[in-house]
Parts: structure tokens; sequence; C-alpha cells
């Protein structure tokens, strides 16, 4: 197998298979028991500052 | 002292390797911009000469920040002046390009025909306009959400104007005819050399700033513009790989060839949509959206999802520009797929910026600023939802080389980027030139409905010119022959090209009053006018009753 299809091959098999775990975990990350509380402080940290100013 | 006479030795140096250059210089353009490089020079020995001051030194020049306790604005300033510039210019540069398809005439050779001024709109407006908004909001916005002032503040300063001096070497590039003829990708490979440099500052600062940052999350909006910054990187490192013909002259040719370059270009171009025109941008509706709604994002668990789809599903939709060419079909299928999967993520950031508003809807009638956030909004999901669709095969066999294309990325470029970004300079003025309010708030609503009316003109005549188009090119007559030659479509589409240049003229008409709203604000002054809304008061009917009233 020349490196092409043997890339090819990894490619389209474990490497797709990694890719997809990796983009799921990611997803689902925030929505882990306890996520919303994290979720809820980073929306809201925008705000902290009253003034904004310089 | 001695810092002063180093920078103005280093000035000096740059300026004789200019000169030097312009002297071996194996054509005009090369030599052209070497003498621009020269001039940059020239000026910065000049400045830093004239100005010495043993006390303050650079600060003077560049206005280097004072102490930790402010935030560095500087570089935002400018940027947010020449984004406003360069604006203006790639707004003109579109108009002219638009007359120039309805009345031949005005292409002015060689300088100024539409092979040269269109590769300097499209530039123009994406790299300059876009570029300095999405580098000035960075700036501003990591400071804010990182609660630290921005890392490497030298740096920062060169990254702006090393960014100015790209522009004005691709922009002269273009007419004087120096391209690689890629598309969004055009300037030769010295200028992007030079780019590559001022990049890598680029995400040194960014990078640097967030990693002394007083918060202890990092903000989605910072998620969007980091991906921005590297992906960009990436991009335009691989495409613009080249060997030039001399070091001393503009030509090179590429690393790639056939329908590999191709591939390669469009992995490119559709990225420098998705993570350019896309990421970036969004990176601004995420920060600038919440803050003039004064409510935190609808879900932030929903800004996540959006932001890894993207980032996972963007990069292989690219294909999708090689319709029916000699790319492998799978190829091309591949594009098509991930362009249509990406319409979910796409319209799911939407919602979670349009629901943003919920519970304070009202807020569209009174206040123009969240009118033109919404809109943008609205445009974003109008153009995601209108590529994928292009992108499906059928579809694209009619649309493919129309002006449908040209409508689909300029309801994209006009109503998302422009829009958002228009909100976001009109939020930012009064803030960092210490002002109350914009001068005037009913010209900013003057700018969105100008703008709104004129992208309408320009995708539905776009439309109408593309299905037109598309269909007289594949009518065949009853003998098998083409009924229709090419001049005949051109033909066909004049007034619609007219409906074109219309709307851009609206357009730009809503950003020069955009221009002259900033300048009245920048010079302090605010406008005697009513205000957008207020409740009704009717002082004749503010009475008490006189007449008794009989009783029922």
């Amino acid at each position: 197998m020349t490196t092409y299809d043997s890339l090819r091959h990894f490619a389209d098999t474990y490497g797709l298979a990694i890719m997809v775990v990796i983009f799921l975990a990611l997803c689902l990350w925030p929505f882990r028991p306890g996520g919303r509380k994290h979720s809820q402080a980073a929306a809201t940290s925008i705000f902290k500052d009253g003034n904004d100013g310089e | 002292m001695e810092s002063t006479l180093g920078r103005v030795g280093l000035w000096f140096g740059l300026l004789i390797v200019a000169v030097l250059a312009v002297a071996a210089a194996k054509d005009t353009g090369f030599a052209i911009h070497m003498a621009i490089v020269g001039a940059a020079a020239f000026i910065l020995l000049w400045v830093t000469a004239g100005n010495y001051n043993p006390l303050a030194r650079a600060q003077s020049i560049f206005h280097m920040p004072e102490g930790p306790s402010r935030y560095d604005d500087d570089p935002v300033r400018w940027g947010v002046l020449a984004t406003m510039f360069w604006g203006i210019a790639g707004f003109l540069a579109g108009l002219f390009i638009a007359l120039q398809l309805a009345f031949p005439q005005l292409n002015f050779e060689p300088y100024f025909n539409f092979g040269r001024v269109r590769p300097l709109h499209t530039s123009a407006v994406i790299f300059a306009f876009g570029g300095n908004a999405l580098i000035a909001t960075s700036f501003y916005v990591v400071q804010r959400t990182c609660r630290t002032q921005l890392a490497f503040p030298a740096l920062a300063r060169f990254v702006f104007w090393g960014y100015q001096l790209f522009i004005v070497l691709a922009a002269t590039g273009y007419l004087l005819g120096i391209t690689q003829s890629k598309e969004y990708a055009e300037p030769e490979w010295y200028v992007d050399l030079w780019l590559t440099i001022v990049w890598v500052a680029y995400a040194v600062v960014f990078i640097g700033t967030i990693v002394r940052r007083h918060e202890p999350h990092i903000y989605v909006a910072n998620w969007f513009y980091l991906a921005f910054i590297v992906t960009i990187a990436m991009l335009h490192i691989v495409n613009n790989l080249a060997m030039p013909v001399s070091l001393l002259g503009a030509k090179s040719y590429s690393a790639f060839s056939g329908v590999q370059d191709a591939l390669t270009q469009w992995w490119y171009g559709h990225n420098a949509v998705g993570f350019f025109l896309t990421a970036g941008f969004l990176a601004m509706m995420y920060y600038f959206v919440p803050k003039q709604a004064e409510r935190p994002v609808y879900s932030y668990r929903l800004s996540i999802i959006h932001f890894w789809s993207l980032i996972f599903l963007y990069i292989w939709a690219g294909p999708h520009h090689l319709h029916y060419t000699a790319l492998p079909d799978w190829a091309q299928t591949l594009g098509m797929v991930f362009s249509v999967m990406l319409w979910m993520p796409s319209w799911g950031g939407m919602i979670n910026g349009l629901m943003t508003l919920n519970g304070a809807w009202d807020k569209i009638r009174t206040d123009p600023i969240i009118r033109m956030m919404v809109m943008a909004l609205a445009f974003y999901g109008m153009s995601t939802f209108e590529g994928p669709m292009l992108s499906i095969k059928f579809v694209n066999s009619l649309s493919h080389y129309t002006d449908w294309t040209i409508g689909h990325v300029h309801s994209g470029a006009l109503g998302w980027n422009g829009m958002i970004t228009f909100a976001a300079v009109y939020y930012l003025v009064p803030r960092l030139w210490n002002r109350e309010r914009m001068y005037s708030l009913r010209m900013i609503n003057w700018h969105f409905w100008l703008a709104t009316i004129g992208i309408v003109f320009y995708a539905s005549s776009m439309w109408v010119a593309g299905i037109t188009q598309g269909l007289m090119w594949r009518e065949y007559g009853a003998d098998g022959y083409l009924v229709n030659s090419f001049v005949d479509t051109v033909a066909a589409l004049h007034p619609m090209y007219l409906m074109r240049a219309f709307g851009g003229l609206l357009y730009l008409g809503g950003a020069g009053i955009m221009v002259y709203n900033m300048w009245q604000t920048l010079a302090g002054r605010l406008r005697e006018e009513a205000p957008m809304r207020d409740a009704a008061y009717d002082p004749q009917a503010d009475r008490p009753i006189t007449t008794a009233v009989p009783a029922e």
C-alpha cells in the first residue's frame, strides 16, 4: 500500500471514529451534571464590569 | 536615547533595503511596492527622529498605555477609524464595478478595468473593512472579557500598522496587475510573507492576553476569535505555498498544480468565508448582542455546540465550489453533504442570537442598534440556508457561475458582516471616545433602512439575474444547438445590473450617514432630536372634568 492508501484508510476508519467521538464529547461536555451552573456564570460574566469605559 | 537611536537605525536600514530592492527590481510592480515599503520606513524614521523625547519616547508616537489600570484602547480606536475608512473605499469600489457591468465604457484600461478593480473591491471589504473590524473588536472584547490589559502593547501596534501596510500593498498590487490569480488570495508571495508575520504577531497578542486573564472562564466570543485567528493562519500559509521566480520580482508559481491547486484554493476560499466572515463575526455577535440587549446570551450551552459544529464541519465544505469539475466525484459529494449539515449549527447560532432578545423584543422598536443586530442575524440565517441549498449539486448545476452566487455572497456580506459590524461600531464609538451616546440615534435608523433596502435591491435583482442566466445558458433548441449566445444573456441582465447598482448606492449612502454621525460624535456634538419612542401625551386631554357627568 502506498502512503496515500494507508492514510486514506486511517482517515475513513479510525480517524473518522476518533473525530466523531471528540466532537460528541466536546458538544456534550456543557450538559454534564452541574454544567448548567458554569454555563450560567459564564454567560453573565460579561456584565461584571459595570463601567466598561476605559 | 539608545533605544531611539536603535529604532532610527532599524528604520534607516529598512529604508536602504527598500531602495536597493527598487533599484534591482525585475518588474515595475515590485519596484513600486518596494517604494511603498520604503516610504513607510521613511515616515517612521521621520516620526521617530522628530518626536525624540527622552522622557516619553515611543509613548508619544504610538500612544503606549501608561499603566495597567486602564484598558489599552488606542489600537481599538484606530481600528474603528480604519474600518470606516476602508469600508467606504470598498463600498465605492463595489459600486464602481457594479456600474462597469452595466456600462462597459467605465472600464478605464489598464488600471481601472473590471478585472483589476474587482479584487480591489473584494479585498477592501473583506480584509480591510472586515479585517480591521475583527482586529479592533477582538482587542476590545478580549480585554473586557478577560478583565486585563492587552498583552504586548508594542506588538499590538505593530499588528495594526503592519496590517494597514498589507492592505496598501495588496490594493495597489491589484491595480498594477500583480496577482497570483487565486480568488481572495490574490497578493503575491512577498505580501503573503508580510501578512504571515503580522498574523503571527496578532495571534501572540491575542493568546497572550487570554493567558494573562483575570476571569477564570474564557468567554465564548474569545473561542470564536481564537478559531478565526488560528485557522486563517493555517489556511493562508498552505494556500500561498509558492516559489517566487526571483527574489526581486513579484511573480511566483504555486506549489500545487491542476485540480490539487483548485482544491487547495477552495479549501482556503470557503474557510475564509467560514472562519474570517463567520467565526470572527460570530465572536462579535456573542459579545455585542448580549451587551446591547443587556441580557445574557439565550443559551450558553447552545453557543458551545454552535462553536464545535462550525469547527468540525466547515473545514470540509470547500469542494462545493468545484461541482462538475475535474475534482473526483466523491470529493464533490463530500463537500455538498458537509455544506448541508452546516445548516443546522448555523441556524442554532442564529436562534441563539435572536432569542437573546427574549423578553426584550420591544428594543427592536426603540433601539436602532439592536434593530441592526437583529437584521444581521436574520441575514446570517438567510444566507446560511441559501448556501447549503446552492451547494446541492442539482441546484448548483443551475446556479454555478451565475449572478445567483454573487447575490448569495452579498446577502451574507452586506447583511450579516456589514450590519453586525455597523452595530458593533455604533456600540463602540461612544464608549471609546467617552461620549454619552452617538450624535444621532435617528441617523442610525436612517442607516439601517438605507442598508436594508439596498440589500433587498441587491439580492432580489441577483436572484432574478442568476436564474435567468442559468436557464438561458442551458436552453437547447429543437436542432440540438444552444439557443442563446453569451452576449444575449448579458443584454437580458442589463436592467438587473442597474437595480443592483442602485442597491449598492443605497448601501453606500447609509455608510456615508454613518461616517457623518461618527464624525459629529467624535467632535463631541449631540443632535437635538425627538427620541425614537416615547409614551403618548396629549395636553388637551390632560384636564379634570368640570361639567357634571349625567348619572346613568
